[in-house]
């Protein structure tokens, strides 16, 4: 069998580079898969497809972290519309104001020196 | 179902090696040594009666093979699972397994760390993940903080509830001559402290101190010839339902409900025949999730439960007795501490802190960011044919 010739994070990551946040679907489990995986955990089974997320979500869980240096900051965990959890942060509002339940929406953090794109999210009050 | 034998195998020697605040120059391996040289000396065995290894530490990669260099074991069965804090009670499971199956015959279970000597940094590498350290988590801290976040959310548990936990292991702590913490705490003390990772202050997180010990294992009918009584594995049961925090299936519920109904099902008990309560208390949170999760009160109670100093030493519960990971002693993993302490509960050794006519103690280890859950519930003669 041949070397697969991309790694689920290079996938991730090309969808970031492309503004779009991507998780796998198993159609066998019939469930979203986040982090991207070569097999899915359900089921074993390798066929996972890729899918876009609209990119809306509510928040599960918060936290802001005082470093012992520089200005506090949130890390949250986001339940992704599409069905499934990440970890990200809420940005564009005051860290200890994220508040479990919040609607967000993503957007891309661009890549900046070695460090790849990864995805933010910002409140969306009102979003469906 | 784990194929383990109730009461197979028993804890037959503990030691701490030093802890704390450790020499210079000290390293893990010297810690482990030490514990297992007191160990043994508990239990009046000799290194020579050593055939089984059982250890783990995050600042040795090979530590079994660095172990039996360090104490000329060459023939020695090996066992270095390393599941974070919690691998010591796994190891008590793995150190059954092996004398039950006739692999060794005493077996040690060692730790060390120079954590707080060399700093956590270079104690404790943290791996690299692509979905987690980018947002910059304050690990393991923010882990916590965010399941402490959601249960705030789900069952109203408040700041001061959390802060019971950390004041009730003070108390203990400060029954225990070799704990870190020497001086009182109040709830007002740990809402004031440095903020860490919302909710948590500095004193809702563990110590970071150096340490180590050993603990030593035999099976049933080799225990029984030696100086001290034998303390009994009644119970064991594990899960491991995640690795980072961001899938963890839900921040409310541990692995815990699995590891404790399964070491409940071993031992033949239920939450109600414990006497003693060692639970890894790596953030106040732990207490409380565990305390739910091994069935001490019902989900969602655990905040209004430890209210009260319920679980101090004036308590109707005795939880932590040697003043836990939050005012004992911390050296980046802590299960095994917990194995020491309940086993000097159930031999009446523990003084000031002692817990009267202690016939059973569940320990419940915890390791990573509430991922891998192992509970092991020990006993005395009495509990062993009660």
């Amino acid at each position: 069998m041949a070397n697969a010739t991309t790694s689920p994070l290079a996938t991730y990551i090309e969808h970031l580079e492309r503004g779009e946040l991507a998780f796998q679907f198993s159609p066998e489990a019939n469930a979203a898969i986040f982090y991207p995986r070569v097999i899915c955990p359900f089921t074993g089974s390798d066929k996972l497809e890729w899918r876009i997320s609209k990119g809306t979500g509510t928040v599960y869980a918060t936290t802001v972290v005082y470093p012992q240096k520089g200005e506090p900051y949130n890390v949250a965990l986001i339940n992704v519309d599409e069905g499934f959890r990440m970890m990200s942060r809420v940005e564009d509002i005051a860290p200890l104001d994220v508040r479990i339940g919040m609607r967000v929406k993503f957007r891309v953090h661009p890549a900046a020196d070695d460090e790849p794109p990864y995805p933010v999210f910002t409140p969306a009050e009102g979003a469906p | 179902m784990n194929g383990l034998k109730r009461g197979s195998a028993a804890i037959v020697g503990v030691a701490e090696s030093d802890i704390g605040s450790v020499a210079a120059g000290m390293s893990p391996l010297d810690l482990m040594a030490q514990g297992i040289h007191r160990a043994l000396r508990d239990c009046g065995l000799r290194k020579r009666d050593v055939d089984g290894v059982f250890c783990a530490t995050t600042q040795a990669r090979t530590s079994a093979m660095s172990l039996c260099e360090y104490l000329n074991l060459p023939s020695a069965y090996t066992d270095s699972t390393i599941v974070g804090g919690s691998s010591f009670e796994v190891h008590v499971a793995h150190a059954q397994a092996a004398l039950a199956a006739g692999l060794c015959n005493v077996a040690v279970i060692a730790y060390g760390s120079t954590q707080r000597t060399i700093g956590r940094r270079q104690a404790s590498a943290r791996e690299y993940n692509p979905y987690e350290t980018p947002f910059r988590p304050f690990l393991p801290a923010s882990a916590y903080a965010l399941a402490a976040s959601r249960h705030m959310q789900e069952f109203g548990t408040t700041r001061e509830q959390l802060a019971e936990v950390a004041v009730a292991a003070r108390e203990w702590a400060l029954l225990n001559p070799v704990a870190w913490e020497k001086t009182p705490l109040t709830i007002e003390d740990v809402l004031s402290a440095r903020p860490v990772s919302h909710p948590f202050t500095v004193r809702d997180c563990c110590l970071i101190t150096d340490g180590g010990g050993a603990i030593v294992m035999m099976s049933v009918d080799d225990a029984r010839s030696l100086g001290k009584p034998p303390v009994y594995v009644l119970g064991y049961g594990q899960a491991i339902t995640h690795a980072s925090i961001s899938s963890m299936p839900d921040l409310t519920f541990t692995g815990a409900r699995e590891s404790g109904a399964a070491a409940y099902k071993m031992a033949r008990m239920r939450e109600t025949d414990i006497d003693v309560v060692e639970l890894y208390d790596a953030f106040t949170i732990n207490t409380i999730l565990f305390l739910e999760d091994l069935g001490f009160c019902p989900k969602g109670e655990g905040g209004r439960f430890v209210s009260g100093g319920r679980i101090g030493p004036k308590g109707s519960l005795p939880v932590n007795t040697n003043g836990g990971g939050l005012s004992y002693c911390h050296p980046g993993m802590y299960g095994l501490f917990l194995l020491i302490e309940a086993v000097r509960q159930l031999r009446g050794e523990c003084g000031g802190r002692q817990v009267k006519q202690a016939e059973t103690a569940l320990v419940h280890g915890n390791g990573g960011v509430l991922s891998a859950q192992a509970t092991v519930i020990l006993g005395t003669q009495a509990a062993l044919t009660a």
